[in-house]
């Protein structure tokens, strides 16, 4: 994987020495709060709830195991001995004191890591598929693509003050594991006539106007890439909506200027700059990917996998559940869910984390994901060790089986920390998992992505879940909506709206009353839910959740 | 003012630690919430509330949060409030972590 190089590290070094003495000035009087805050927020720190936050970027969710330890260590001196994994592959510490935050930057620095971009109008942590570099339907790894346009994009002194914030996702598999079509751009590898491009999605994103991206090159070829996305972002600057925040996502600008027009002055500008670019992009690209060269997968016999899949059923379980098919011959993908029932989902402890980093040194060919669903990933494992690595992650906590099912929720902060917030998202993930855990139904109930988001940005992605919740504040009590049929792959759909909200206390048995429904309306346990709801749409579902109205109906 | 005003403490997190507090009578700042003073006169809490902004040196983002009167001192009554006061619901963090320590 990529690692800083000299300039990197003398960038984030002068960064953090700037920080630092900004830090100072707020704290002496010279700077007010007003002239502080967009200089914390640009190195990530956030004022939440009960306390500061420092949003920490993982670069398209990949990290070894030095890094992983470091963060465990911040959590363990700086923090309250846990970090949150966020649904963009960051990583949020709660608790951090203002004073520490510095320290804080130069022990991430010491690692190749920061907070810079993770907040403000500016290019986001880019994020990818969580499984890149090692899953069997790849057309080819993202990351290398995704690092240059994080080196791009990083400080890029024409896009500090966009409209508003800007998020980039790539994929370079067909199955879409990192919600391309809900990103401000959306890049999806794909090949024609055997070379090698992208598809380009512009204007997805979820909030309060949740939309789906839409094509607006069905093929780029690769070496375009970062003229074509500066020219998508020069656009945005120029014609995106300043006068109302509400209205400056480039989504916005899609559907006020049109697919055509806001397609025509892309192109146009794209023209207007192609012929500046003459090739570092592709040298810097070329010495990015040497980084990203696979590592030598191990050949060994795979026996000791079959015999403790044959023996264990607590083993076979996890291994039916959190494993993903490899690329490479004997090797298998592992999910380490952070999802154990009544967690909090995304949360790892200092412990944890330091078993996952020794994980992945001793057996993961020291590589490590974050995935957007809040997981961890081994990307990289050898199935003769997956006896070894399952039996270290239960003794941490960290074996649950449940990679894809209804208690792996996708929640949000929610009001439990964050300022924006309308109402909890934990512990209504916490209890939906408790709750079908103790029904023993959540392997009967099989595939089911629910995403439960505390106000309506929609960082719990719940427009995108098979059912989504959202809370709200209905007039000073917390309420939830429930949405139905969402998805974020490359089916993607934006879920409906199944009908008024439920009382924080009504939300865990409306769920289990449509997963009930599920389950007797499905043809078989091979139909999903979301093919169920695709078949026969929202009514039986919606009957489900609403018993009463359908009484009345009668 | 054509709205009625809502009796109302003045509350903010401390700039060094980002922890909650809440204004005292006597123009201090209390991480206790039955410290702060209850304030059912707008005119009055207006006032005291542009004092507040001016206390950048101690705290961020001051502002008025509607409370009610209770046995031990102001009680809160909106649950965002009610959060603030107590802390997180998943782990006995925050203001919650002092009162388990009493």
């Amino acid at each position: 994987m990529y690692r800083h190089n000299d300039f990197d590290q003398a960038f984030i070094r002068q960064r953090n020495a700037q920080f630092r003495a900004q830090v100072e000035r707020r704290l002496s009087g010279a700077l007010t709060e007003e002239e502080f805050r967009p200089l914390r927020l640009m190195n990530g720190l956030y004022l939440q709830l009960h306390a500061y936050m420092l949003r920490v970027a993982i670069p398209y969710g990949t990290l070894n195991s030095a890094q992983m330890r470091q963060l465990a260590m911040i959590a363990e001196r700086w923090d309250k001995g846990y970090g949150h994994f966020t649904t963009r592959q960051n990583i949020q510490f709660n608790w951090p004191k203002l004073g520490d935050v510095p320290d804080i930057l130069d022990a991430l620095g010491e690692v190749g890591m920061h907070a810079i971009q993770t907040s403000g109008n500016c290019v986001r942590n880019v994020t990818a598929d969580h499984f890149a570099g090692a899953a069997a339907d790849e057309i080819a790894d993202p990351r290398p693509v995704a690092e240059l346009l994080r080196q791009w994009s990083t400080d890029h002194p024409e896009f500090q003050f966009l409209p508003r914030k800007f998020k980039i996702a790539i994929t370079g598999s067909p199955n879409d594991r990192a919600v391309t079509r809900a990103h401000d751009i959306g890049l999806r590898m794909v090949e024609s006539d055997g070379e090698p491009g992208f598809e380009v999605i512009v204007g997805g994103g979820l909030g309060r106007t949740p939309l789906l991206g839409m094509v607006v090159r069905a093929f780029l070829p690769r070496g375009d890439l970062l003229p074509y996305v500066e020219a998508i972002l020069s656009t945005y600057n120029s014609f995106g909506r300043r006068d109302n925040k509400y209205k400056a996502r480039i989504k916005i600008t899609l559907h006020e200027l049109g697919l055509d027009e806001l397609r025509s002055r892309i192109e146009a500008r794209f023209a207007e700059i192609r012929p500046e670019w003459r090739g570092a992009d592709q040298s810097i690209l070329a010495d990015i990917e040497r980084d990203f060269a696979p590592p030598t997968f191990r050949k060994a016999p795979v026996d000791a996998f079959e015999t403790a899949y044959a023996a264990d059923p607590v083993f076979r379980a996890w291994a039916d559940t959190n494993l993903h098919p490899h690329r490479a011959g004997g090797h298998a993908i592992v999910t380490i869910s952070t999802k154990a029932h009544g967690a909090t989902p995304g949360d790892a402890t200092a412990d944890q984390m330091r078993v996952m980093a020794d994980l992945a040194q001793r057996f993961g060919y020291d590589e490590l994901r974050i995935s957007h669903e809040q997981n961890v990933i081994l990307p990289h494992v050898h199935k003769a060790d997956l006896p070894a690595v399952h039996a270290a992650l239960r003794s941490a906590g960290l074996a649950t089986s449940n990679a894809g099912l209804i208690s792996d929720i996708i929640a949000c902060p929610g009001m439990d920390y964050c300022a924006l917030a309308t109402a909890r998202s934990i512990p209504v993930a916490q209890e939906i998992a408790e709750r079908f855990h103790a029904l023993g139904l959540e392997h009967e109930i099989g595939a089911m992505k629910i995403k439960i988001s505390g106000c309506i940005n929609a960082c719990g992605h719940h427009h995108v879940g098979h059912v989504g919740i959202l809370g709200l504040d209905k007039a000073g009590v917390e309420n939830y909506q429930i949405t139905l049929g969402g998805d974020g792959t490359e089916t993607a759909a934006i879920g409906e709206r199944a009908g008024p909200g439920f009382a924080y206390d009504e939300i865990v048995p409306a769920i289990e009353r449509l997963m009930r429904a599920y389950l007797s309306l499905r043809d078989g346990p091979g139909e999903s839910f979301l093919q169920a709801y695709r078949r026969l749409g929202p009514a039986p579902f919606k009957a489900a959740l609403y018993p009463e109205e359908k009484a009345h109906a009668a | 003012m054509s709205r009625r005003f809502t009796p109302s403490v003045i509350t903010a997190n401390a700039l060094l630690s980002g922890e909650v507090v809440w204004l005292c009578a006597d123009g201090q700042w209390s991480p206790d919430p039955r410290a702060a003073a209850l304030f059912t006169d707008a005119d009055l809490a207006q006032d005291r509330l542009a004092w507040a902004q001016g206390q950048a040196q101690a705290v961020v983002g001051p502002y008025l949060a509607g409370a009610k009167s209770g046995p031990d001192g102001p009680e809160p009554v909106h649950f965002r409030e009610a959060f603030r006061r107590r802390g997180p619901s998943n782990y006995p963090h925050g203001k919650q972590e002092a009162l388990c320590r009493g």
